[in-house]
């Protein structure tokens, strides 16, 4: 394989990097079973606190996100993932509302994660670190959030495995919730994409380089396995509508094809180039331990088998949105939620949103989106009593 | 009520592209506007095909109430999220089932069931989940309709049925004697009834009798679950 990549085999250090450092002393119980801690949360924050902390926003990242929502990114210089959507006078109106995104727990981007040092061994945690799960992250942010001392959250909103965290929330702390909104999620995760994320995580393994995970001890790293998963998931957040509008058959600087392993087509060049920027800012331990949380979700296996059950009582108000072309999440998995919403006699909304940009399109410009996003969080803070900016 | 003489098919031509909402008063249609009169202030509505949601804008407006809604068309559901109004993109025929029974005070399907796949089991959902459903339709029985057909032999056109043969939505036509029937066949209780004219002027005939089927362009009926009081 010619995959061009830049060997970063050094520990990656998080101290530099902007935000806000929370350390939890007391262990955390997690549905492993084991107590963990201390560990950190890395978090940051857009906007300010109203008097009645009643104006805050949890902002949920997906699996290869992280808490700069709308900060350029401490490695890569890019501008934060949800740039379009957060800021003044944004859907998420940093000057209406108090915005809170932290990385996850067993994340890479300063949250206590696998690349980080067991005070046990003083070694990295590698696969030492426990097996966590998004109920365990979303304990921690509730950890998180006591700290701040705000009760109750005007919204909880993310996409894809940031509405996994979304769901958990409103069904593990319902009256801290007053509206919800999953975005192109799932209330499980289909075999089909336990079977993608399998295939990730097999070609991470399979790198010499990964070392039973040991990889940072040992001053290496697997960047051709990483890349390679990060190849195969990123078309599964695409559509074939858009790989076809962008690419085609278009050929990569040349005129005919080489009859070679070259990326000749502009496909391959531009999935080569996902492959290989992605090394440079995630860890791949963080990556088998993420995937492996999204798997174990199963929102009703956690409610004795029964959604419905998982919102019972619930006074939040939801909305729940997909998008037509998405196939990793799509929209018979969303109306299942909506379906068990109504079955608990929630207040839901649900939108189904026109695009060809597959799963990622809650990360792109869709002005249906946001014009729904704006609709539903002015409704929600008008019953909540929140003041209009300016 | 004679048709003055004129061609009745060609005046029903011209109501269909003309495509006048019956009769409007401020910003409610008229029959909504009748069906808004019989919900008592604060109940739990569900709309099912709420359009834009005019009726539950209006509901939430004067009537306080806690409203829901459902919608095909995914432009309108948009429109009434943006507009914060709790709608869900779905249909009377897929997305009742799930609703608990009797989780709402009064259930609407207006303008809709017509346009339903299995309307006999959409009506026995409607008292499931709602203690009282509102259901109005466009009436097949009505005079001008029968003397279209019988004058011209083409299917009728007129305020509410304003759609060609070929594209129409409304698949599961019928009169009001028709839907009585189907009541009484599935134990469903009629309360109320109104008959709307053609300028949309409601009146009260007894939704049983010749005249009302006849007379009526459109029916209006509160409907109730036979095992309730």
């Amino acid at each position: 394989m010619s995959i061009l990549i830049s060997a970063r085999s050094r520990l990656l250090s998080d101290q530099d990097w902007p935000g806000y450092r929370l350390v939890i002393r007391a262990p955390l119980r997690l549905d492993c079973g084991i107590d963990f801690g201390p560990f950190t949360i890395a978090y940051q924050t857009y906007g300010t606190l109203n008097e009645d902390r009643s104006n805050a926003i949890l902002v949920c990242h997906a699996l290869t996100g992280d808490q700069y929502a709308a900060d350029p990114h401490p490695i890569t210089g890019k501008p934060g993932w949800w740039e379009t959507m957060v800021g003044p006078g944004q859907v998420l109106d940093t000057e209406r509302y108090f915005l809170i995104c932290a990385n996850v727990l067993g994340g890479c981007m300063g949250t206590t994660g696998p690349q980080e040092i067991n005070p046990a061994s003083g070694e990295p945690w590698a696969l030492s670190f426990p097996v966590i799960t998004i109920r365990d992250m979303v304990r921690a942010q509730k950890l998180l959030l006591d700290h701040l001392e705000i009760d109750s959250l005007f919204c909880v909103i993310g996409g894809s495995m940031g509405a996994m965290q979304v769901l958990e929330w409103a069904a593990s702390y319902p009256e801290a919730v007053f509206a919800a909104v999953p975005i192109a999620g799932a209330a499980r995760h289909s075999a089909q994409n336990i079977a993608f994320h399998e295939v990730g995580r097999q070609a991470i393994m399979a790198d010499p380089e990964w070392c039973g995970g040991r990889y940072l001890s040992l001053d290496r790293k697997p960047v051709r396995g990483l890349a390679v998963a990060r190849m195969a998931a990123h078309i599964t957040y695409l559509s074939e509508a858009a790989l076809h509008r962008k690419f085609g058959r278009n050929l990569q600087d040349r005129l005919a094809v080489t009859y070679g392993f070259d990326a000749d087509f502009q496909v391959e060049s531009y999935l080569r180039h996902q492959g290989s920027t992605f090394v440079d800012r995630f860890d791949a331990n963080s990556y088998l331990y993420i995937t492996r949380a999204m798997d174990y979700f199963d929102l009703a296996a956690e409610h004795g088998g029964s959604l419905p059950a998982a919102f019972e009582g619930t006074r939040s108000r939801f909305c729940i949105i997909s998008f037509t072309s998405d196939w990793l999440f799509p929209t018979s998995e969303s109306r299942e939620v909506v379906h068990a919403l109504n079955a608990a006699a929630a207040n839901v909304s649900f939108v189904e949103i026109a695009t060809d940009n597959g799963h990622d399109a809650f990360l792109l410009q869709e002005p249906e989106l946001f014009e729904t996003l704006r609709g539903f969080l002015n409704g929600c803070a008008e019953h909540r009593g929140l003041a209009r900016s300016r | 009520m004679a048709a003055s003489g004129e061609s009745a098919a060609l005046d029903f031509g011209a109501a269909g592209k003309a495509a006048a909402p019956t009769g409007t008063v401020g910003e409610l249609r008229q029959d909504l506007r009748l069906i808004a009169e019989m919900i008592e202030t604060g109940s739990r509505v569900l709309d099912i095909g709420c359009g834009d949601g005019a009726l539950l804008a209006y509901l939430a407006r004067e009537k306080n109430v806690d409203g829901r809604g459902i919608e095909l068309s995914q432009s309108g559901v948009n429109a009434c999220v943006g507009h914060g109004l709790s709608v869900i993109q779905g249909d009377a025929d897929s997305d009742l089932e799930a609703y608990p029974p009797g989780g709402f005070d009064v259930v609407v399907l207006s303008q809709t069931l017509q346009a339903t796949r299995r309307p006999r089991r959409v009506v026995e959902e409607l008292v499931r989940i709602g203690r009282r459903a509102i259901v109005s339709f466009p009436n097949f029985g009505f005079w001008q309709i029968r003397l279209g057909l019988l004058l011209t032999g083409r299917m009728p056109l007129s305020h509410c049925l304003a759609h060609p043969w070929y594209e129409t939505p409304n698949i599961h036509l019928c009169t009001i004697r028709d839907f009585v029937a189907l009541c009484d066949e599935i134990g469903v209780r009629i309360d109320r009834s109104l008959t709307l004219d053609r300028h949309g002027q409601p009146y009260s005939l007894d939704p049983r009798g010749n005249l009302a089927n006849l007379l009526a362009e459109q029916g209006i009926f509160v409907l109730c679950g036979s095992a309730s009081p």
